[in-house]
This record gives structure tokens, sequence and C-alpha cells, in this order.
């Protein structure tokens, strides 16, 4: 077994942690408002594309992040009005950004890059920047966990955001704006989401491929279940989540059964799942959502 | 209006009329993108459309197209109707398909009477199952059936790669797919049926069974107790609750049923299609079946009318990759996005269509 755990295995967690994060860190301030997000592969994928095609265009990784960060809250904003403007279910609407974009980018691919949906390759220098193995990006992570935290708990914006959440017609009443806070949630999470996809594309790859994101959208919603809402636990669930990431990658052809056969890797790509249904059941700690969670306010008049 | 009235289509164009509009701004958004994009929308708009309605194979490709997503936007509808959201219809369709090869590989040898139901159950059982697991963990732990479906999907896809990886394939295959299944396992393609209709089309008997199952779940929802006992918990549980139904088992009824019909699916793809299991099938049709059931109005009339539509599309995908310069078959998942996106929104077209009349009153 000690093949496998090495320093080298800390680092791929770190690498397959980082996008987690962002996009868990994102769905944290949409869902603490009380909007279901489970557009988040979609708004990651928007990021991931939007970073690669701008770098390839304008040399610059940081032009591509910004770029990718203004695509991640477009996008969010048109999932914001269709259901806080226009009551669109928040499920519904969520997986029509993720159909959507698993479209747009191939489509637009084509038509720029003729090709079947990938971007070119991005010259080494022009990528994110890392420091020994780690990317600067996984360390925002961290930072922007904390922020998050801070956000959450110590300022009006935090309080705010949460009391929408909980109980919109408190807070309504106390004369916070709901519906504003919950734009400010939605658009955040697709802003802190498209850096976890710029991340895939520009950081750890050289190019965008198609549905690049591969579901990873879906495991920061489970990572965000998993850390019951709050930010710091949510971080360490990405991490747990990238480890078994990680595991899976580095016992590929190494591990053996006592049989001599390898260790199938399905079974330890499946842990994040099957931990998060166990975890909702209330097996481990009841995990509670925000309390008006999925609920639209409309103001009485 | 009141010659309409008579023939009772009304209610009828009233239902359909956002729909409608959705498709219609779905297709006016895509047809922007495509303009941007340097093309001819109107080109590509009778390439996607036009050429699904040629016979036999414009016709045959697009009824076998549809097949599946009958049945997953009926899956979804079902759910739906008792205030459920399936997006798990993903993966309950791969644990039927490779149920049903499964029994069909172990039971190779018995006559085609026995086999074919007996494989057929095997994928509606199996799909109903993989569908309860979401309905119980709700009814008796009361966790969110969308979180609960959408990681059962991954569990799903990733068990039955397992099975298939590690104990079914065929060994040095270099595809991961199954044996192939019984003889006595096969179902008749339309082909060898309907005259005019070549054999090699793949549509089958699978087709005529989507068509039967959308009246028998119409039946079942609005002709009998059980139907209506589903139906009240999702208009409205308390309400059901206190009329002495119980909403627990209705949960678990009702998402065992969408499996079910989910499962289905590997009805059409393993005996009728490939006659084998095939990783990664599934050109996501359980989560086209969300926006089949949601454009359909969830009801089986409006899924089978928005299926077709569906695999018009999806035909149609085909030949845009094949003939445009610079847009490809992808387009379709925008168009699919974009109705399913205005179709949830429908609120914005709203207070434009409310007639002068309603608007003075």
């Amino acid at each position: 077994m000690s093949e496998i755990f090495t320093l080298a295995l800390v680092f791929s967690t770190i690498r397959l942690a980082t996008p987690l994060v962002w996009a868990a860190i994102g769905g944290l301030y949409s869902e603490r408002s009380g909007v279901i997000n489970v557009a988040l592969e979609g708004l990651m994928l928007a990021g991931a594309f939007t970073a690669a095609a701008v770098t390839f265009y304008a040399g610059s990784w940081f032009i591509g992040l910004i770029a990718a960060v203004m695509a991640g809250a477009l996008t969010a904003a048109v999932l914001a009005v269709a259901c806080i403007r226009f009551g669109a279910n928040e499920v519904v609407a969520g997986t029509a950004i993720n159909i959507l974009f698993l479209g747009l980018p191939a489509v637009l691919s084509g038509a720029l890059f003729l090709s079947s949906g990938s971007t070119p390759q991005i010259p080494q220098e022009n990528l994110i920047p890392a420091f020994a193995d780690v990317s600067v990006l996984s360390v925002l992570a961290l930072a922007v966990t904390l922020a998050t935290w801070y956000v959450l708990y110590r300022t009006p914006f935090g309080l705010r955001l949460r009391a929408v959440g909980e109980n919109p017609e408190a807070a309504d009443a106390a004369g916070v704006r709901v519906q504003r806070i919950r734009y400010a949630g939605v658009i955040i999470s697709g802003i802190l989401a498209a850096v976890g996809g710029a991340y895939l594309s520009v950081g750890q790859s050289s190019l965008f491929t198609r549905n690049m994101a591969a579901g990873r959208g879906f495991i920061a919603l489970a990572a965000l279940i998993f850390g019951k809402w709050r930010p710091v636990p949510t971080m360490l669930a990405c991490l747990l989540f990238g480890f078994a990431d990680a595991v899976t990658i580095q016992m590929q052809g190494v591990a053996k059964l006592p049989s001599g056969e390898d260790v199938p890797v399905q079974f330890v790509q499946m842990i994040p799942y099957v931990v998060t249904i166990v975890v909702l059941a209330g097996f481990i700690g009841q995990s509670r959502a925000p309390g008006a969670l999925g609920v639209p306010y409309v103001k009485e008049r | 209006m009141t010659r309409l009235d008579s023939w009772g289509l009304t209610p009828l164009l009233r239902e359909l009329r956002f729909p409608l509009v959705a498709v219609v701004a779905a297709f006016l958004v895509a047809g922007l993108i495509v303009l941007i994009l340097g093309d001819n929308p109107l080109d590509m708009y009778w390439l996607l459309v036009g050429t699904a309605f040629t016979w036999p194979d414009g016709i045959g490709y697009t009824l076998f197209y549809a097949t599946p997503l009958v049945f997953t936007g009926l899956a979804v509808a079902v759910a739906f109707r008792c205030g459920l959201l399936n997006i798990g219809a993903e993966g309950q369709l791969y644990v039927a398909a490779f149920a049903a090869a499964w029994v069909g590989i172990e039971l190779a040898d018995l006559p085609g009477v026995f086999l074919l139901p007996i494989c057929a159950a095997a994928a509606i059982l199996s799909g109903a199952i993989w569908g309860g697991i979401p309905g119980v963990l709700k009814a008796r732990f009361g966790s969110h059936e969308v979180i609960n479906t959408i990681m059962l999907n991954f569990i799903a896809v990733a068990l039955v790669s397992y099975f298939t990886q590690y104990h079914y394939k065929v060994p040095g295959d270099p595809i991961l797919q199954t044996a192939p299944v019984g003889e006595g396992a096969h179902l008749a393609r339309l082909g060898s049926i309907v005259p005019g209709l070549p054999e090699r089309i793949p549509l089958n008997l699978a087709f005529v069974l989507a068509v039967v199952a959308c009246g028998l779940v119409y039946v079942f929802l609005w002709k009998t107790k059980w139907g209506y006992e589903i139906r009240a918990t999702g208009e409205n549980p308390g309400a059901a609750e206190y009329g002495g139904i119980s909403v627990r088992t209705q949960i678990v009824v009702a998402m065992a049923i969408s499996g079910g019909l989910a499962g289905m699916v590997g009805i059409n793809e393993v005996l009728g299609y490939r006659h084998r299991y095939y990783d990664g099938f599934s050109d996501n049709y359980g989560f086209t079946g969300i926006a089949v059931a949601l454009l359909g109005r969830n009801h089986p009339a409006g899924v089978l009318v928005a299926a077709l539509l569906f695999a018009v599309l999806q035909r149609g995908g085909v030949q845009v990759d094949a003939f445009t310069a610079d847009v490809s078959k992808d387009i379709v998942q925008i168009l699919q996005g974009l109705v399913v996106l205005f179709v949830a929104a429908e609120a914005m077209f709203r207070f434009r269509i409310r007639p002068a009349a309603e608007r003075v009153a």
C-alpha cells in the first residue's frame, strides 16, 4: 500500500479538489439564499470553455479568467431571471442550463476552431501559473472558503443571505429585499463555479475538451450537502472526494485484491455518491437544508 | 370560438399555447446563434426538420429515436404528477438495460416465448427498483429525491460498467460491451412486419410498446383509484393525507412506476436494437425525458408529441453535421436546452398573450 500513499497523492488530491471547492462554495451562496443550483455543471462548462477560448486568442490566462467570470455571471443571471423573476422550477431550469452547455461550447468550437468540440492547445507559458505543483487557484480556493465563512457569519450581507434562505417572509418583514439578495447569491455561484471551470481548462489542462466537467458540478453539489451547507466542512468534503479520486488514479494497475485481481476503480468512483446518499438519509449526523431552499418567494402586495 | 368549444378543443389549445410559444422562442434564439456563426438558419432548419419525413429512412429513424424518449418522458411525467422530480431516469435505464442483457445471457437457451417476456420483465423490474430507492429514501428519511436520483445515476453507471468490464465482456473485445443475448430475446424489427420498411432500420416493436404505454399511463393516472391517489398526492399532499391517502406509499409507488417506465428503454436498446448491453449507450435519454415531459405538459399524449419533435431534431442533427459549413449537430442540444428553459419560465410569455377582452375586464 505504501506505493499509493505518497506525497504525490497529497498534491494530486489538492489538484483534483480545487475545481470542486470553487464550484461547491459557489453553490453555497445560491443555496443559502434559497435557490437550488443543479446548474453548477453547466456553469463550470461555461467557465471552462470561455477561459480556454479567450486565453487562446488573448494569450493571457488572466484575461481568459476574467472572461470566464463574466460568462459564469451571465449564465447564472439567466438562471436567476428564469427562477426568481419568472418562477421557473429551479431544478428544471438548472437542468436546461446543463443541457445547453453540453451543446453551446461544441457548436462554438466547431465554428471558431473547426474542431468537434475542443479548443486548440494553449502554450504552457499562457496557462495559470503553479508554484511547486500547486496552482494559484488552489491557494485562492482556500482563501475563498475562509472569506465565505467571514462573509456568511460576520457581515450584514451574509446575515441577509442566510435569513432569505431560511425564512424569506421574516426577512422581507425586516426590510431585506429578498429577490435582490437571491439574484446576488445565484450570480456569485456562477462566478465561482466558472473559476472552477477555468481551472479545468487553463490550469490543470491546456485546452477545453467536450464535456470537460464530467460530472464535477454534481460532485460539488454532493460535497455541499455533505458539508451541511457550511463553508469549511464543504471544503473538507471536496478534499475527501478529491482524495477518493486521487486514490482511484494511483490505484490503477498497482493495488491488487488478495485474489490477484485489480481493484475495480468503479467502486472507488462511487464513494462520493454513496456517502452523499447516506448523509442525506441522516445516518451520519443530520444534514439540514436551508429552510426555504427551492421555495420561490412571491412578495405579498 | 364557439365552434371550437363544441369540439372541446379550446382547453386543448389553451394547454398547448405556452409550449408552442416556448418552442418557437427556442428556435428563434438558436437561429440567431446560427446566424452569428455565419450560416443560414433557414437552410439549417430545413435540414434539421425536413429530412425527418422521408420514407422509409427519415420516418423509420425518427420513430426509432422517439422510442426511448417516450419511455423517459412518461417516466418523468408520472413522477411529476405525484409532485416528484425524477432526474434519475438516466441511471434507471442503464440498470434496466444491463439487467435485460444479463438475463438474456444467463438464460440464453430458453425459447423466445419465455425468454423475451422474462428479459422485458427484468428491465422493467430493475428500473422500478432503482427508481424505488429514492422513493423509499424520501418516504422514510425525507431526503430530497432530486439529489438522491442524481447520485444514483452516477452509481448506476459505475456499477453497470463494473459488471460489464469484469464479468460479462467477451474476453479480448476492445469495446466495453457484454456478450450477445440469446436469439430468443430478440424483439422483431418493424421492417419484418411493415411492408416497404427495410429491415436494416432498427425501428422495432418497442415503439409499439411505447405507444401502448402512453395509453396505459393515461388510463392508470385518470381512470383508476391508484392513479387518482398519486395525482391527489401531487396536487396537495396535506389534503391527500387528510383524505386517507398514505402519501409515503404514493411516493414509493410513483417512483417505482417511473423507474419501471424508464427501464423500458432497455427493451428497445437491448432486445430490439443491439442485442447486447453496450456501455454508455444512452444519449442523455433520461435528461431529455425531463424536457419531453415538461413540453408535453406531463400528459401521455403530450409526451408522445414532444418525443416525436425531439426525435425529429435528433435525426436532423445528423444531416446538419454533414451538410453545413459552420454548425455541428450539437445545435440540437442547444435547442433542447432552450426549449426546457423557455417552457420552465413560461411566465415570461404570459402577459403578452392574454386576449384583449380579458385585459379590459
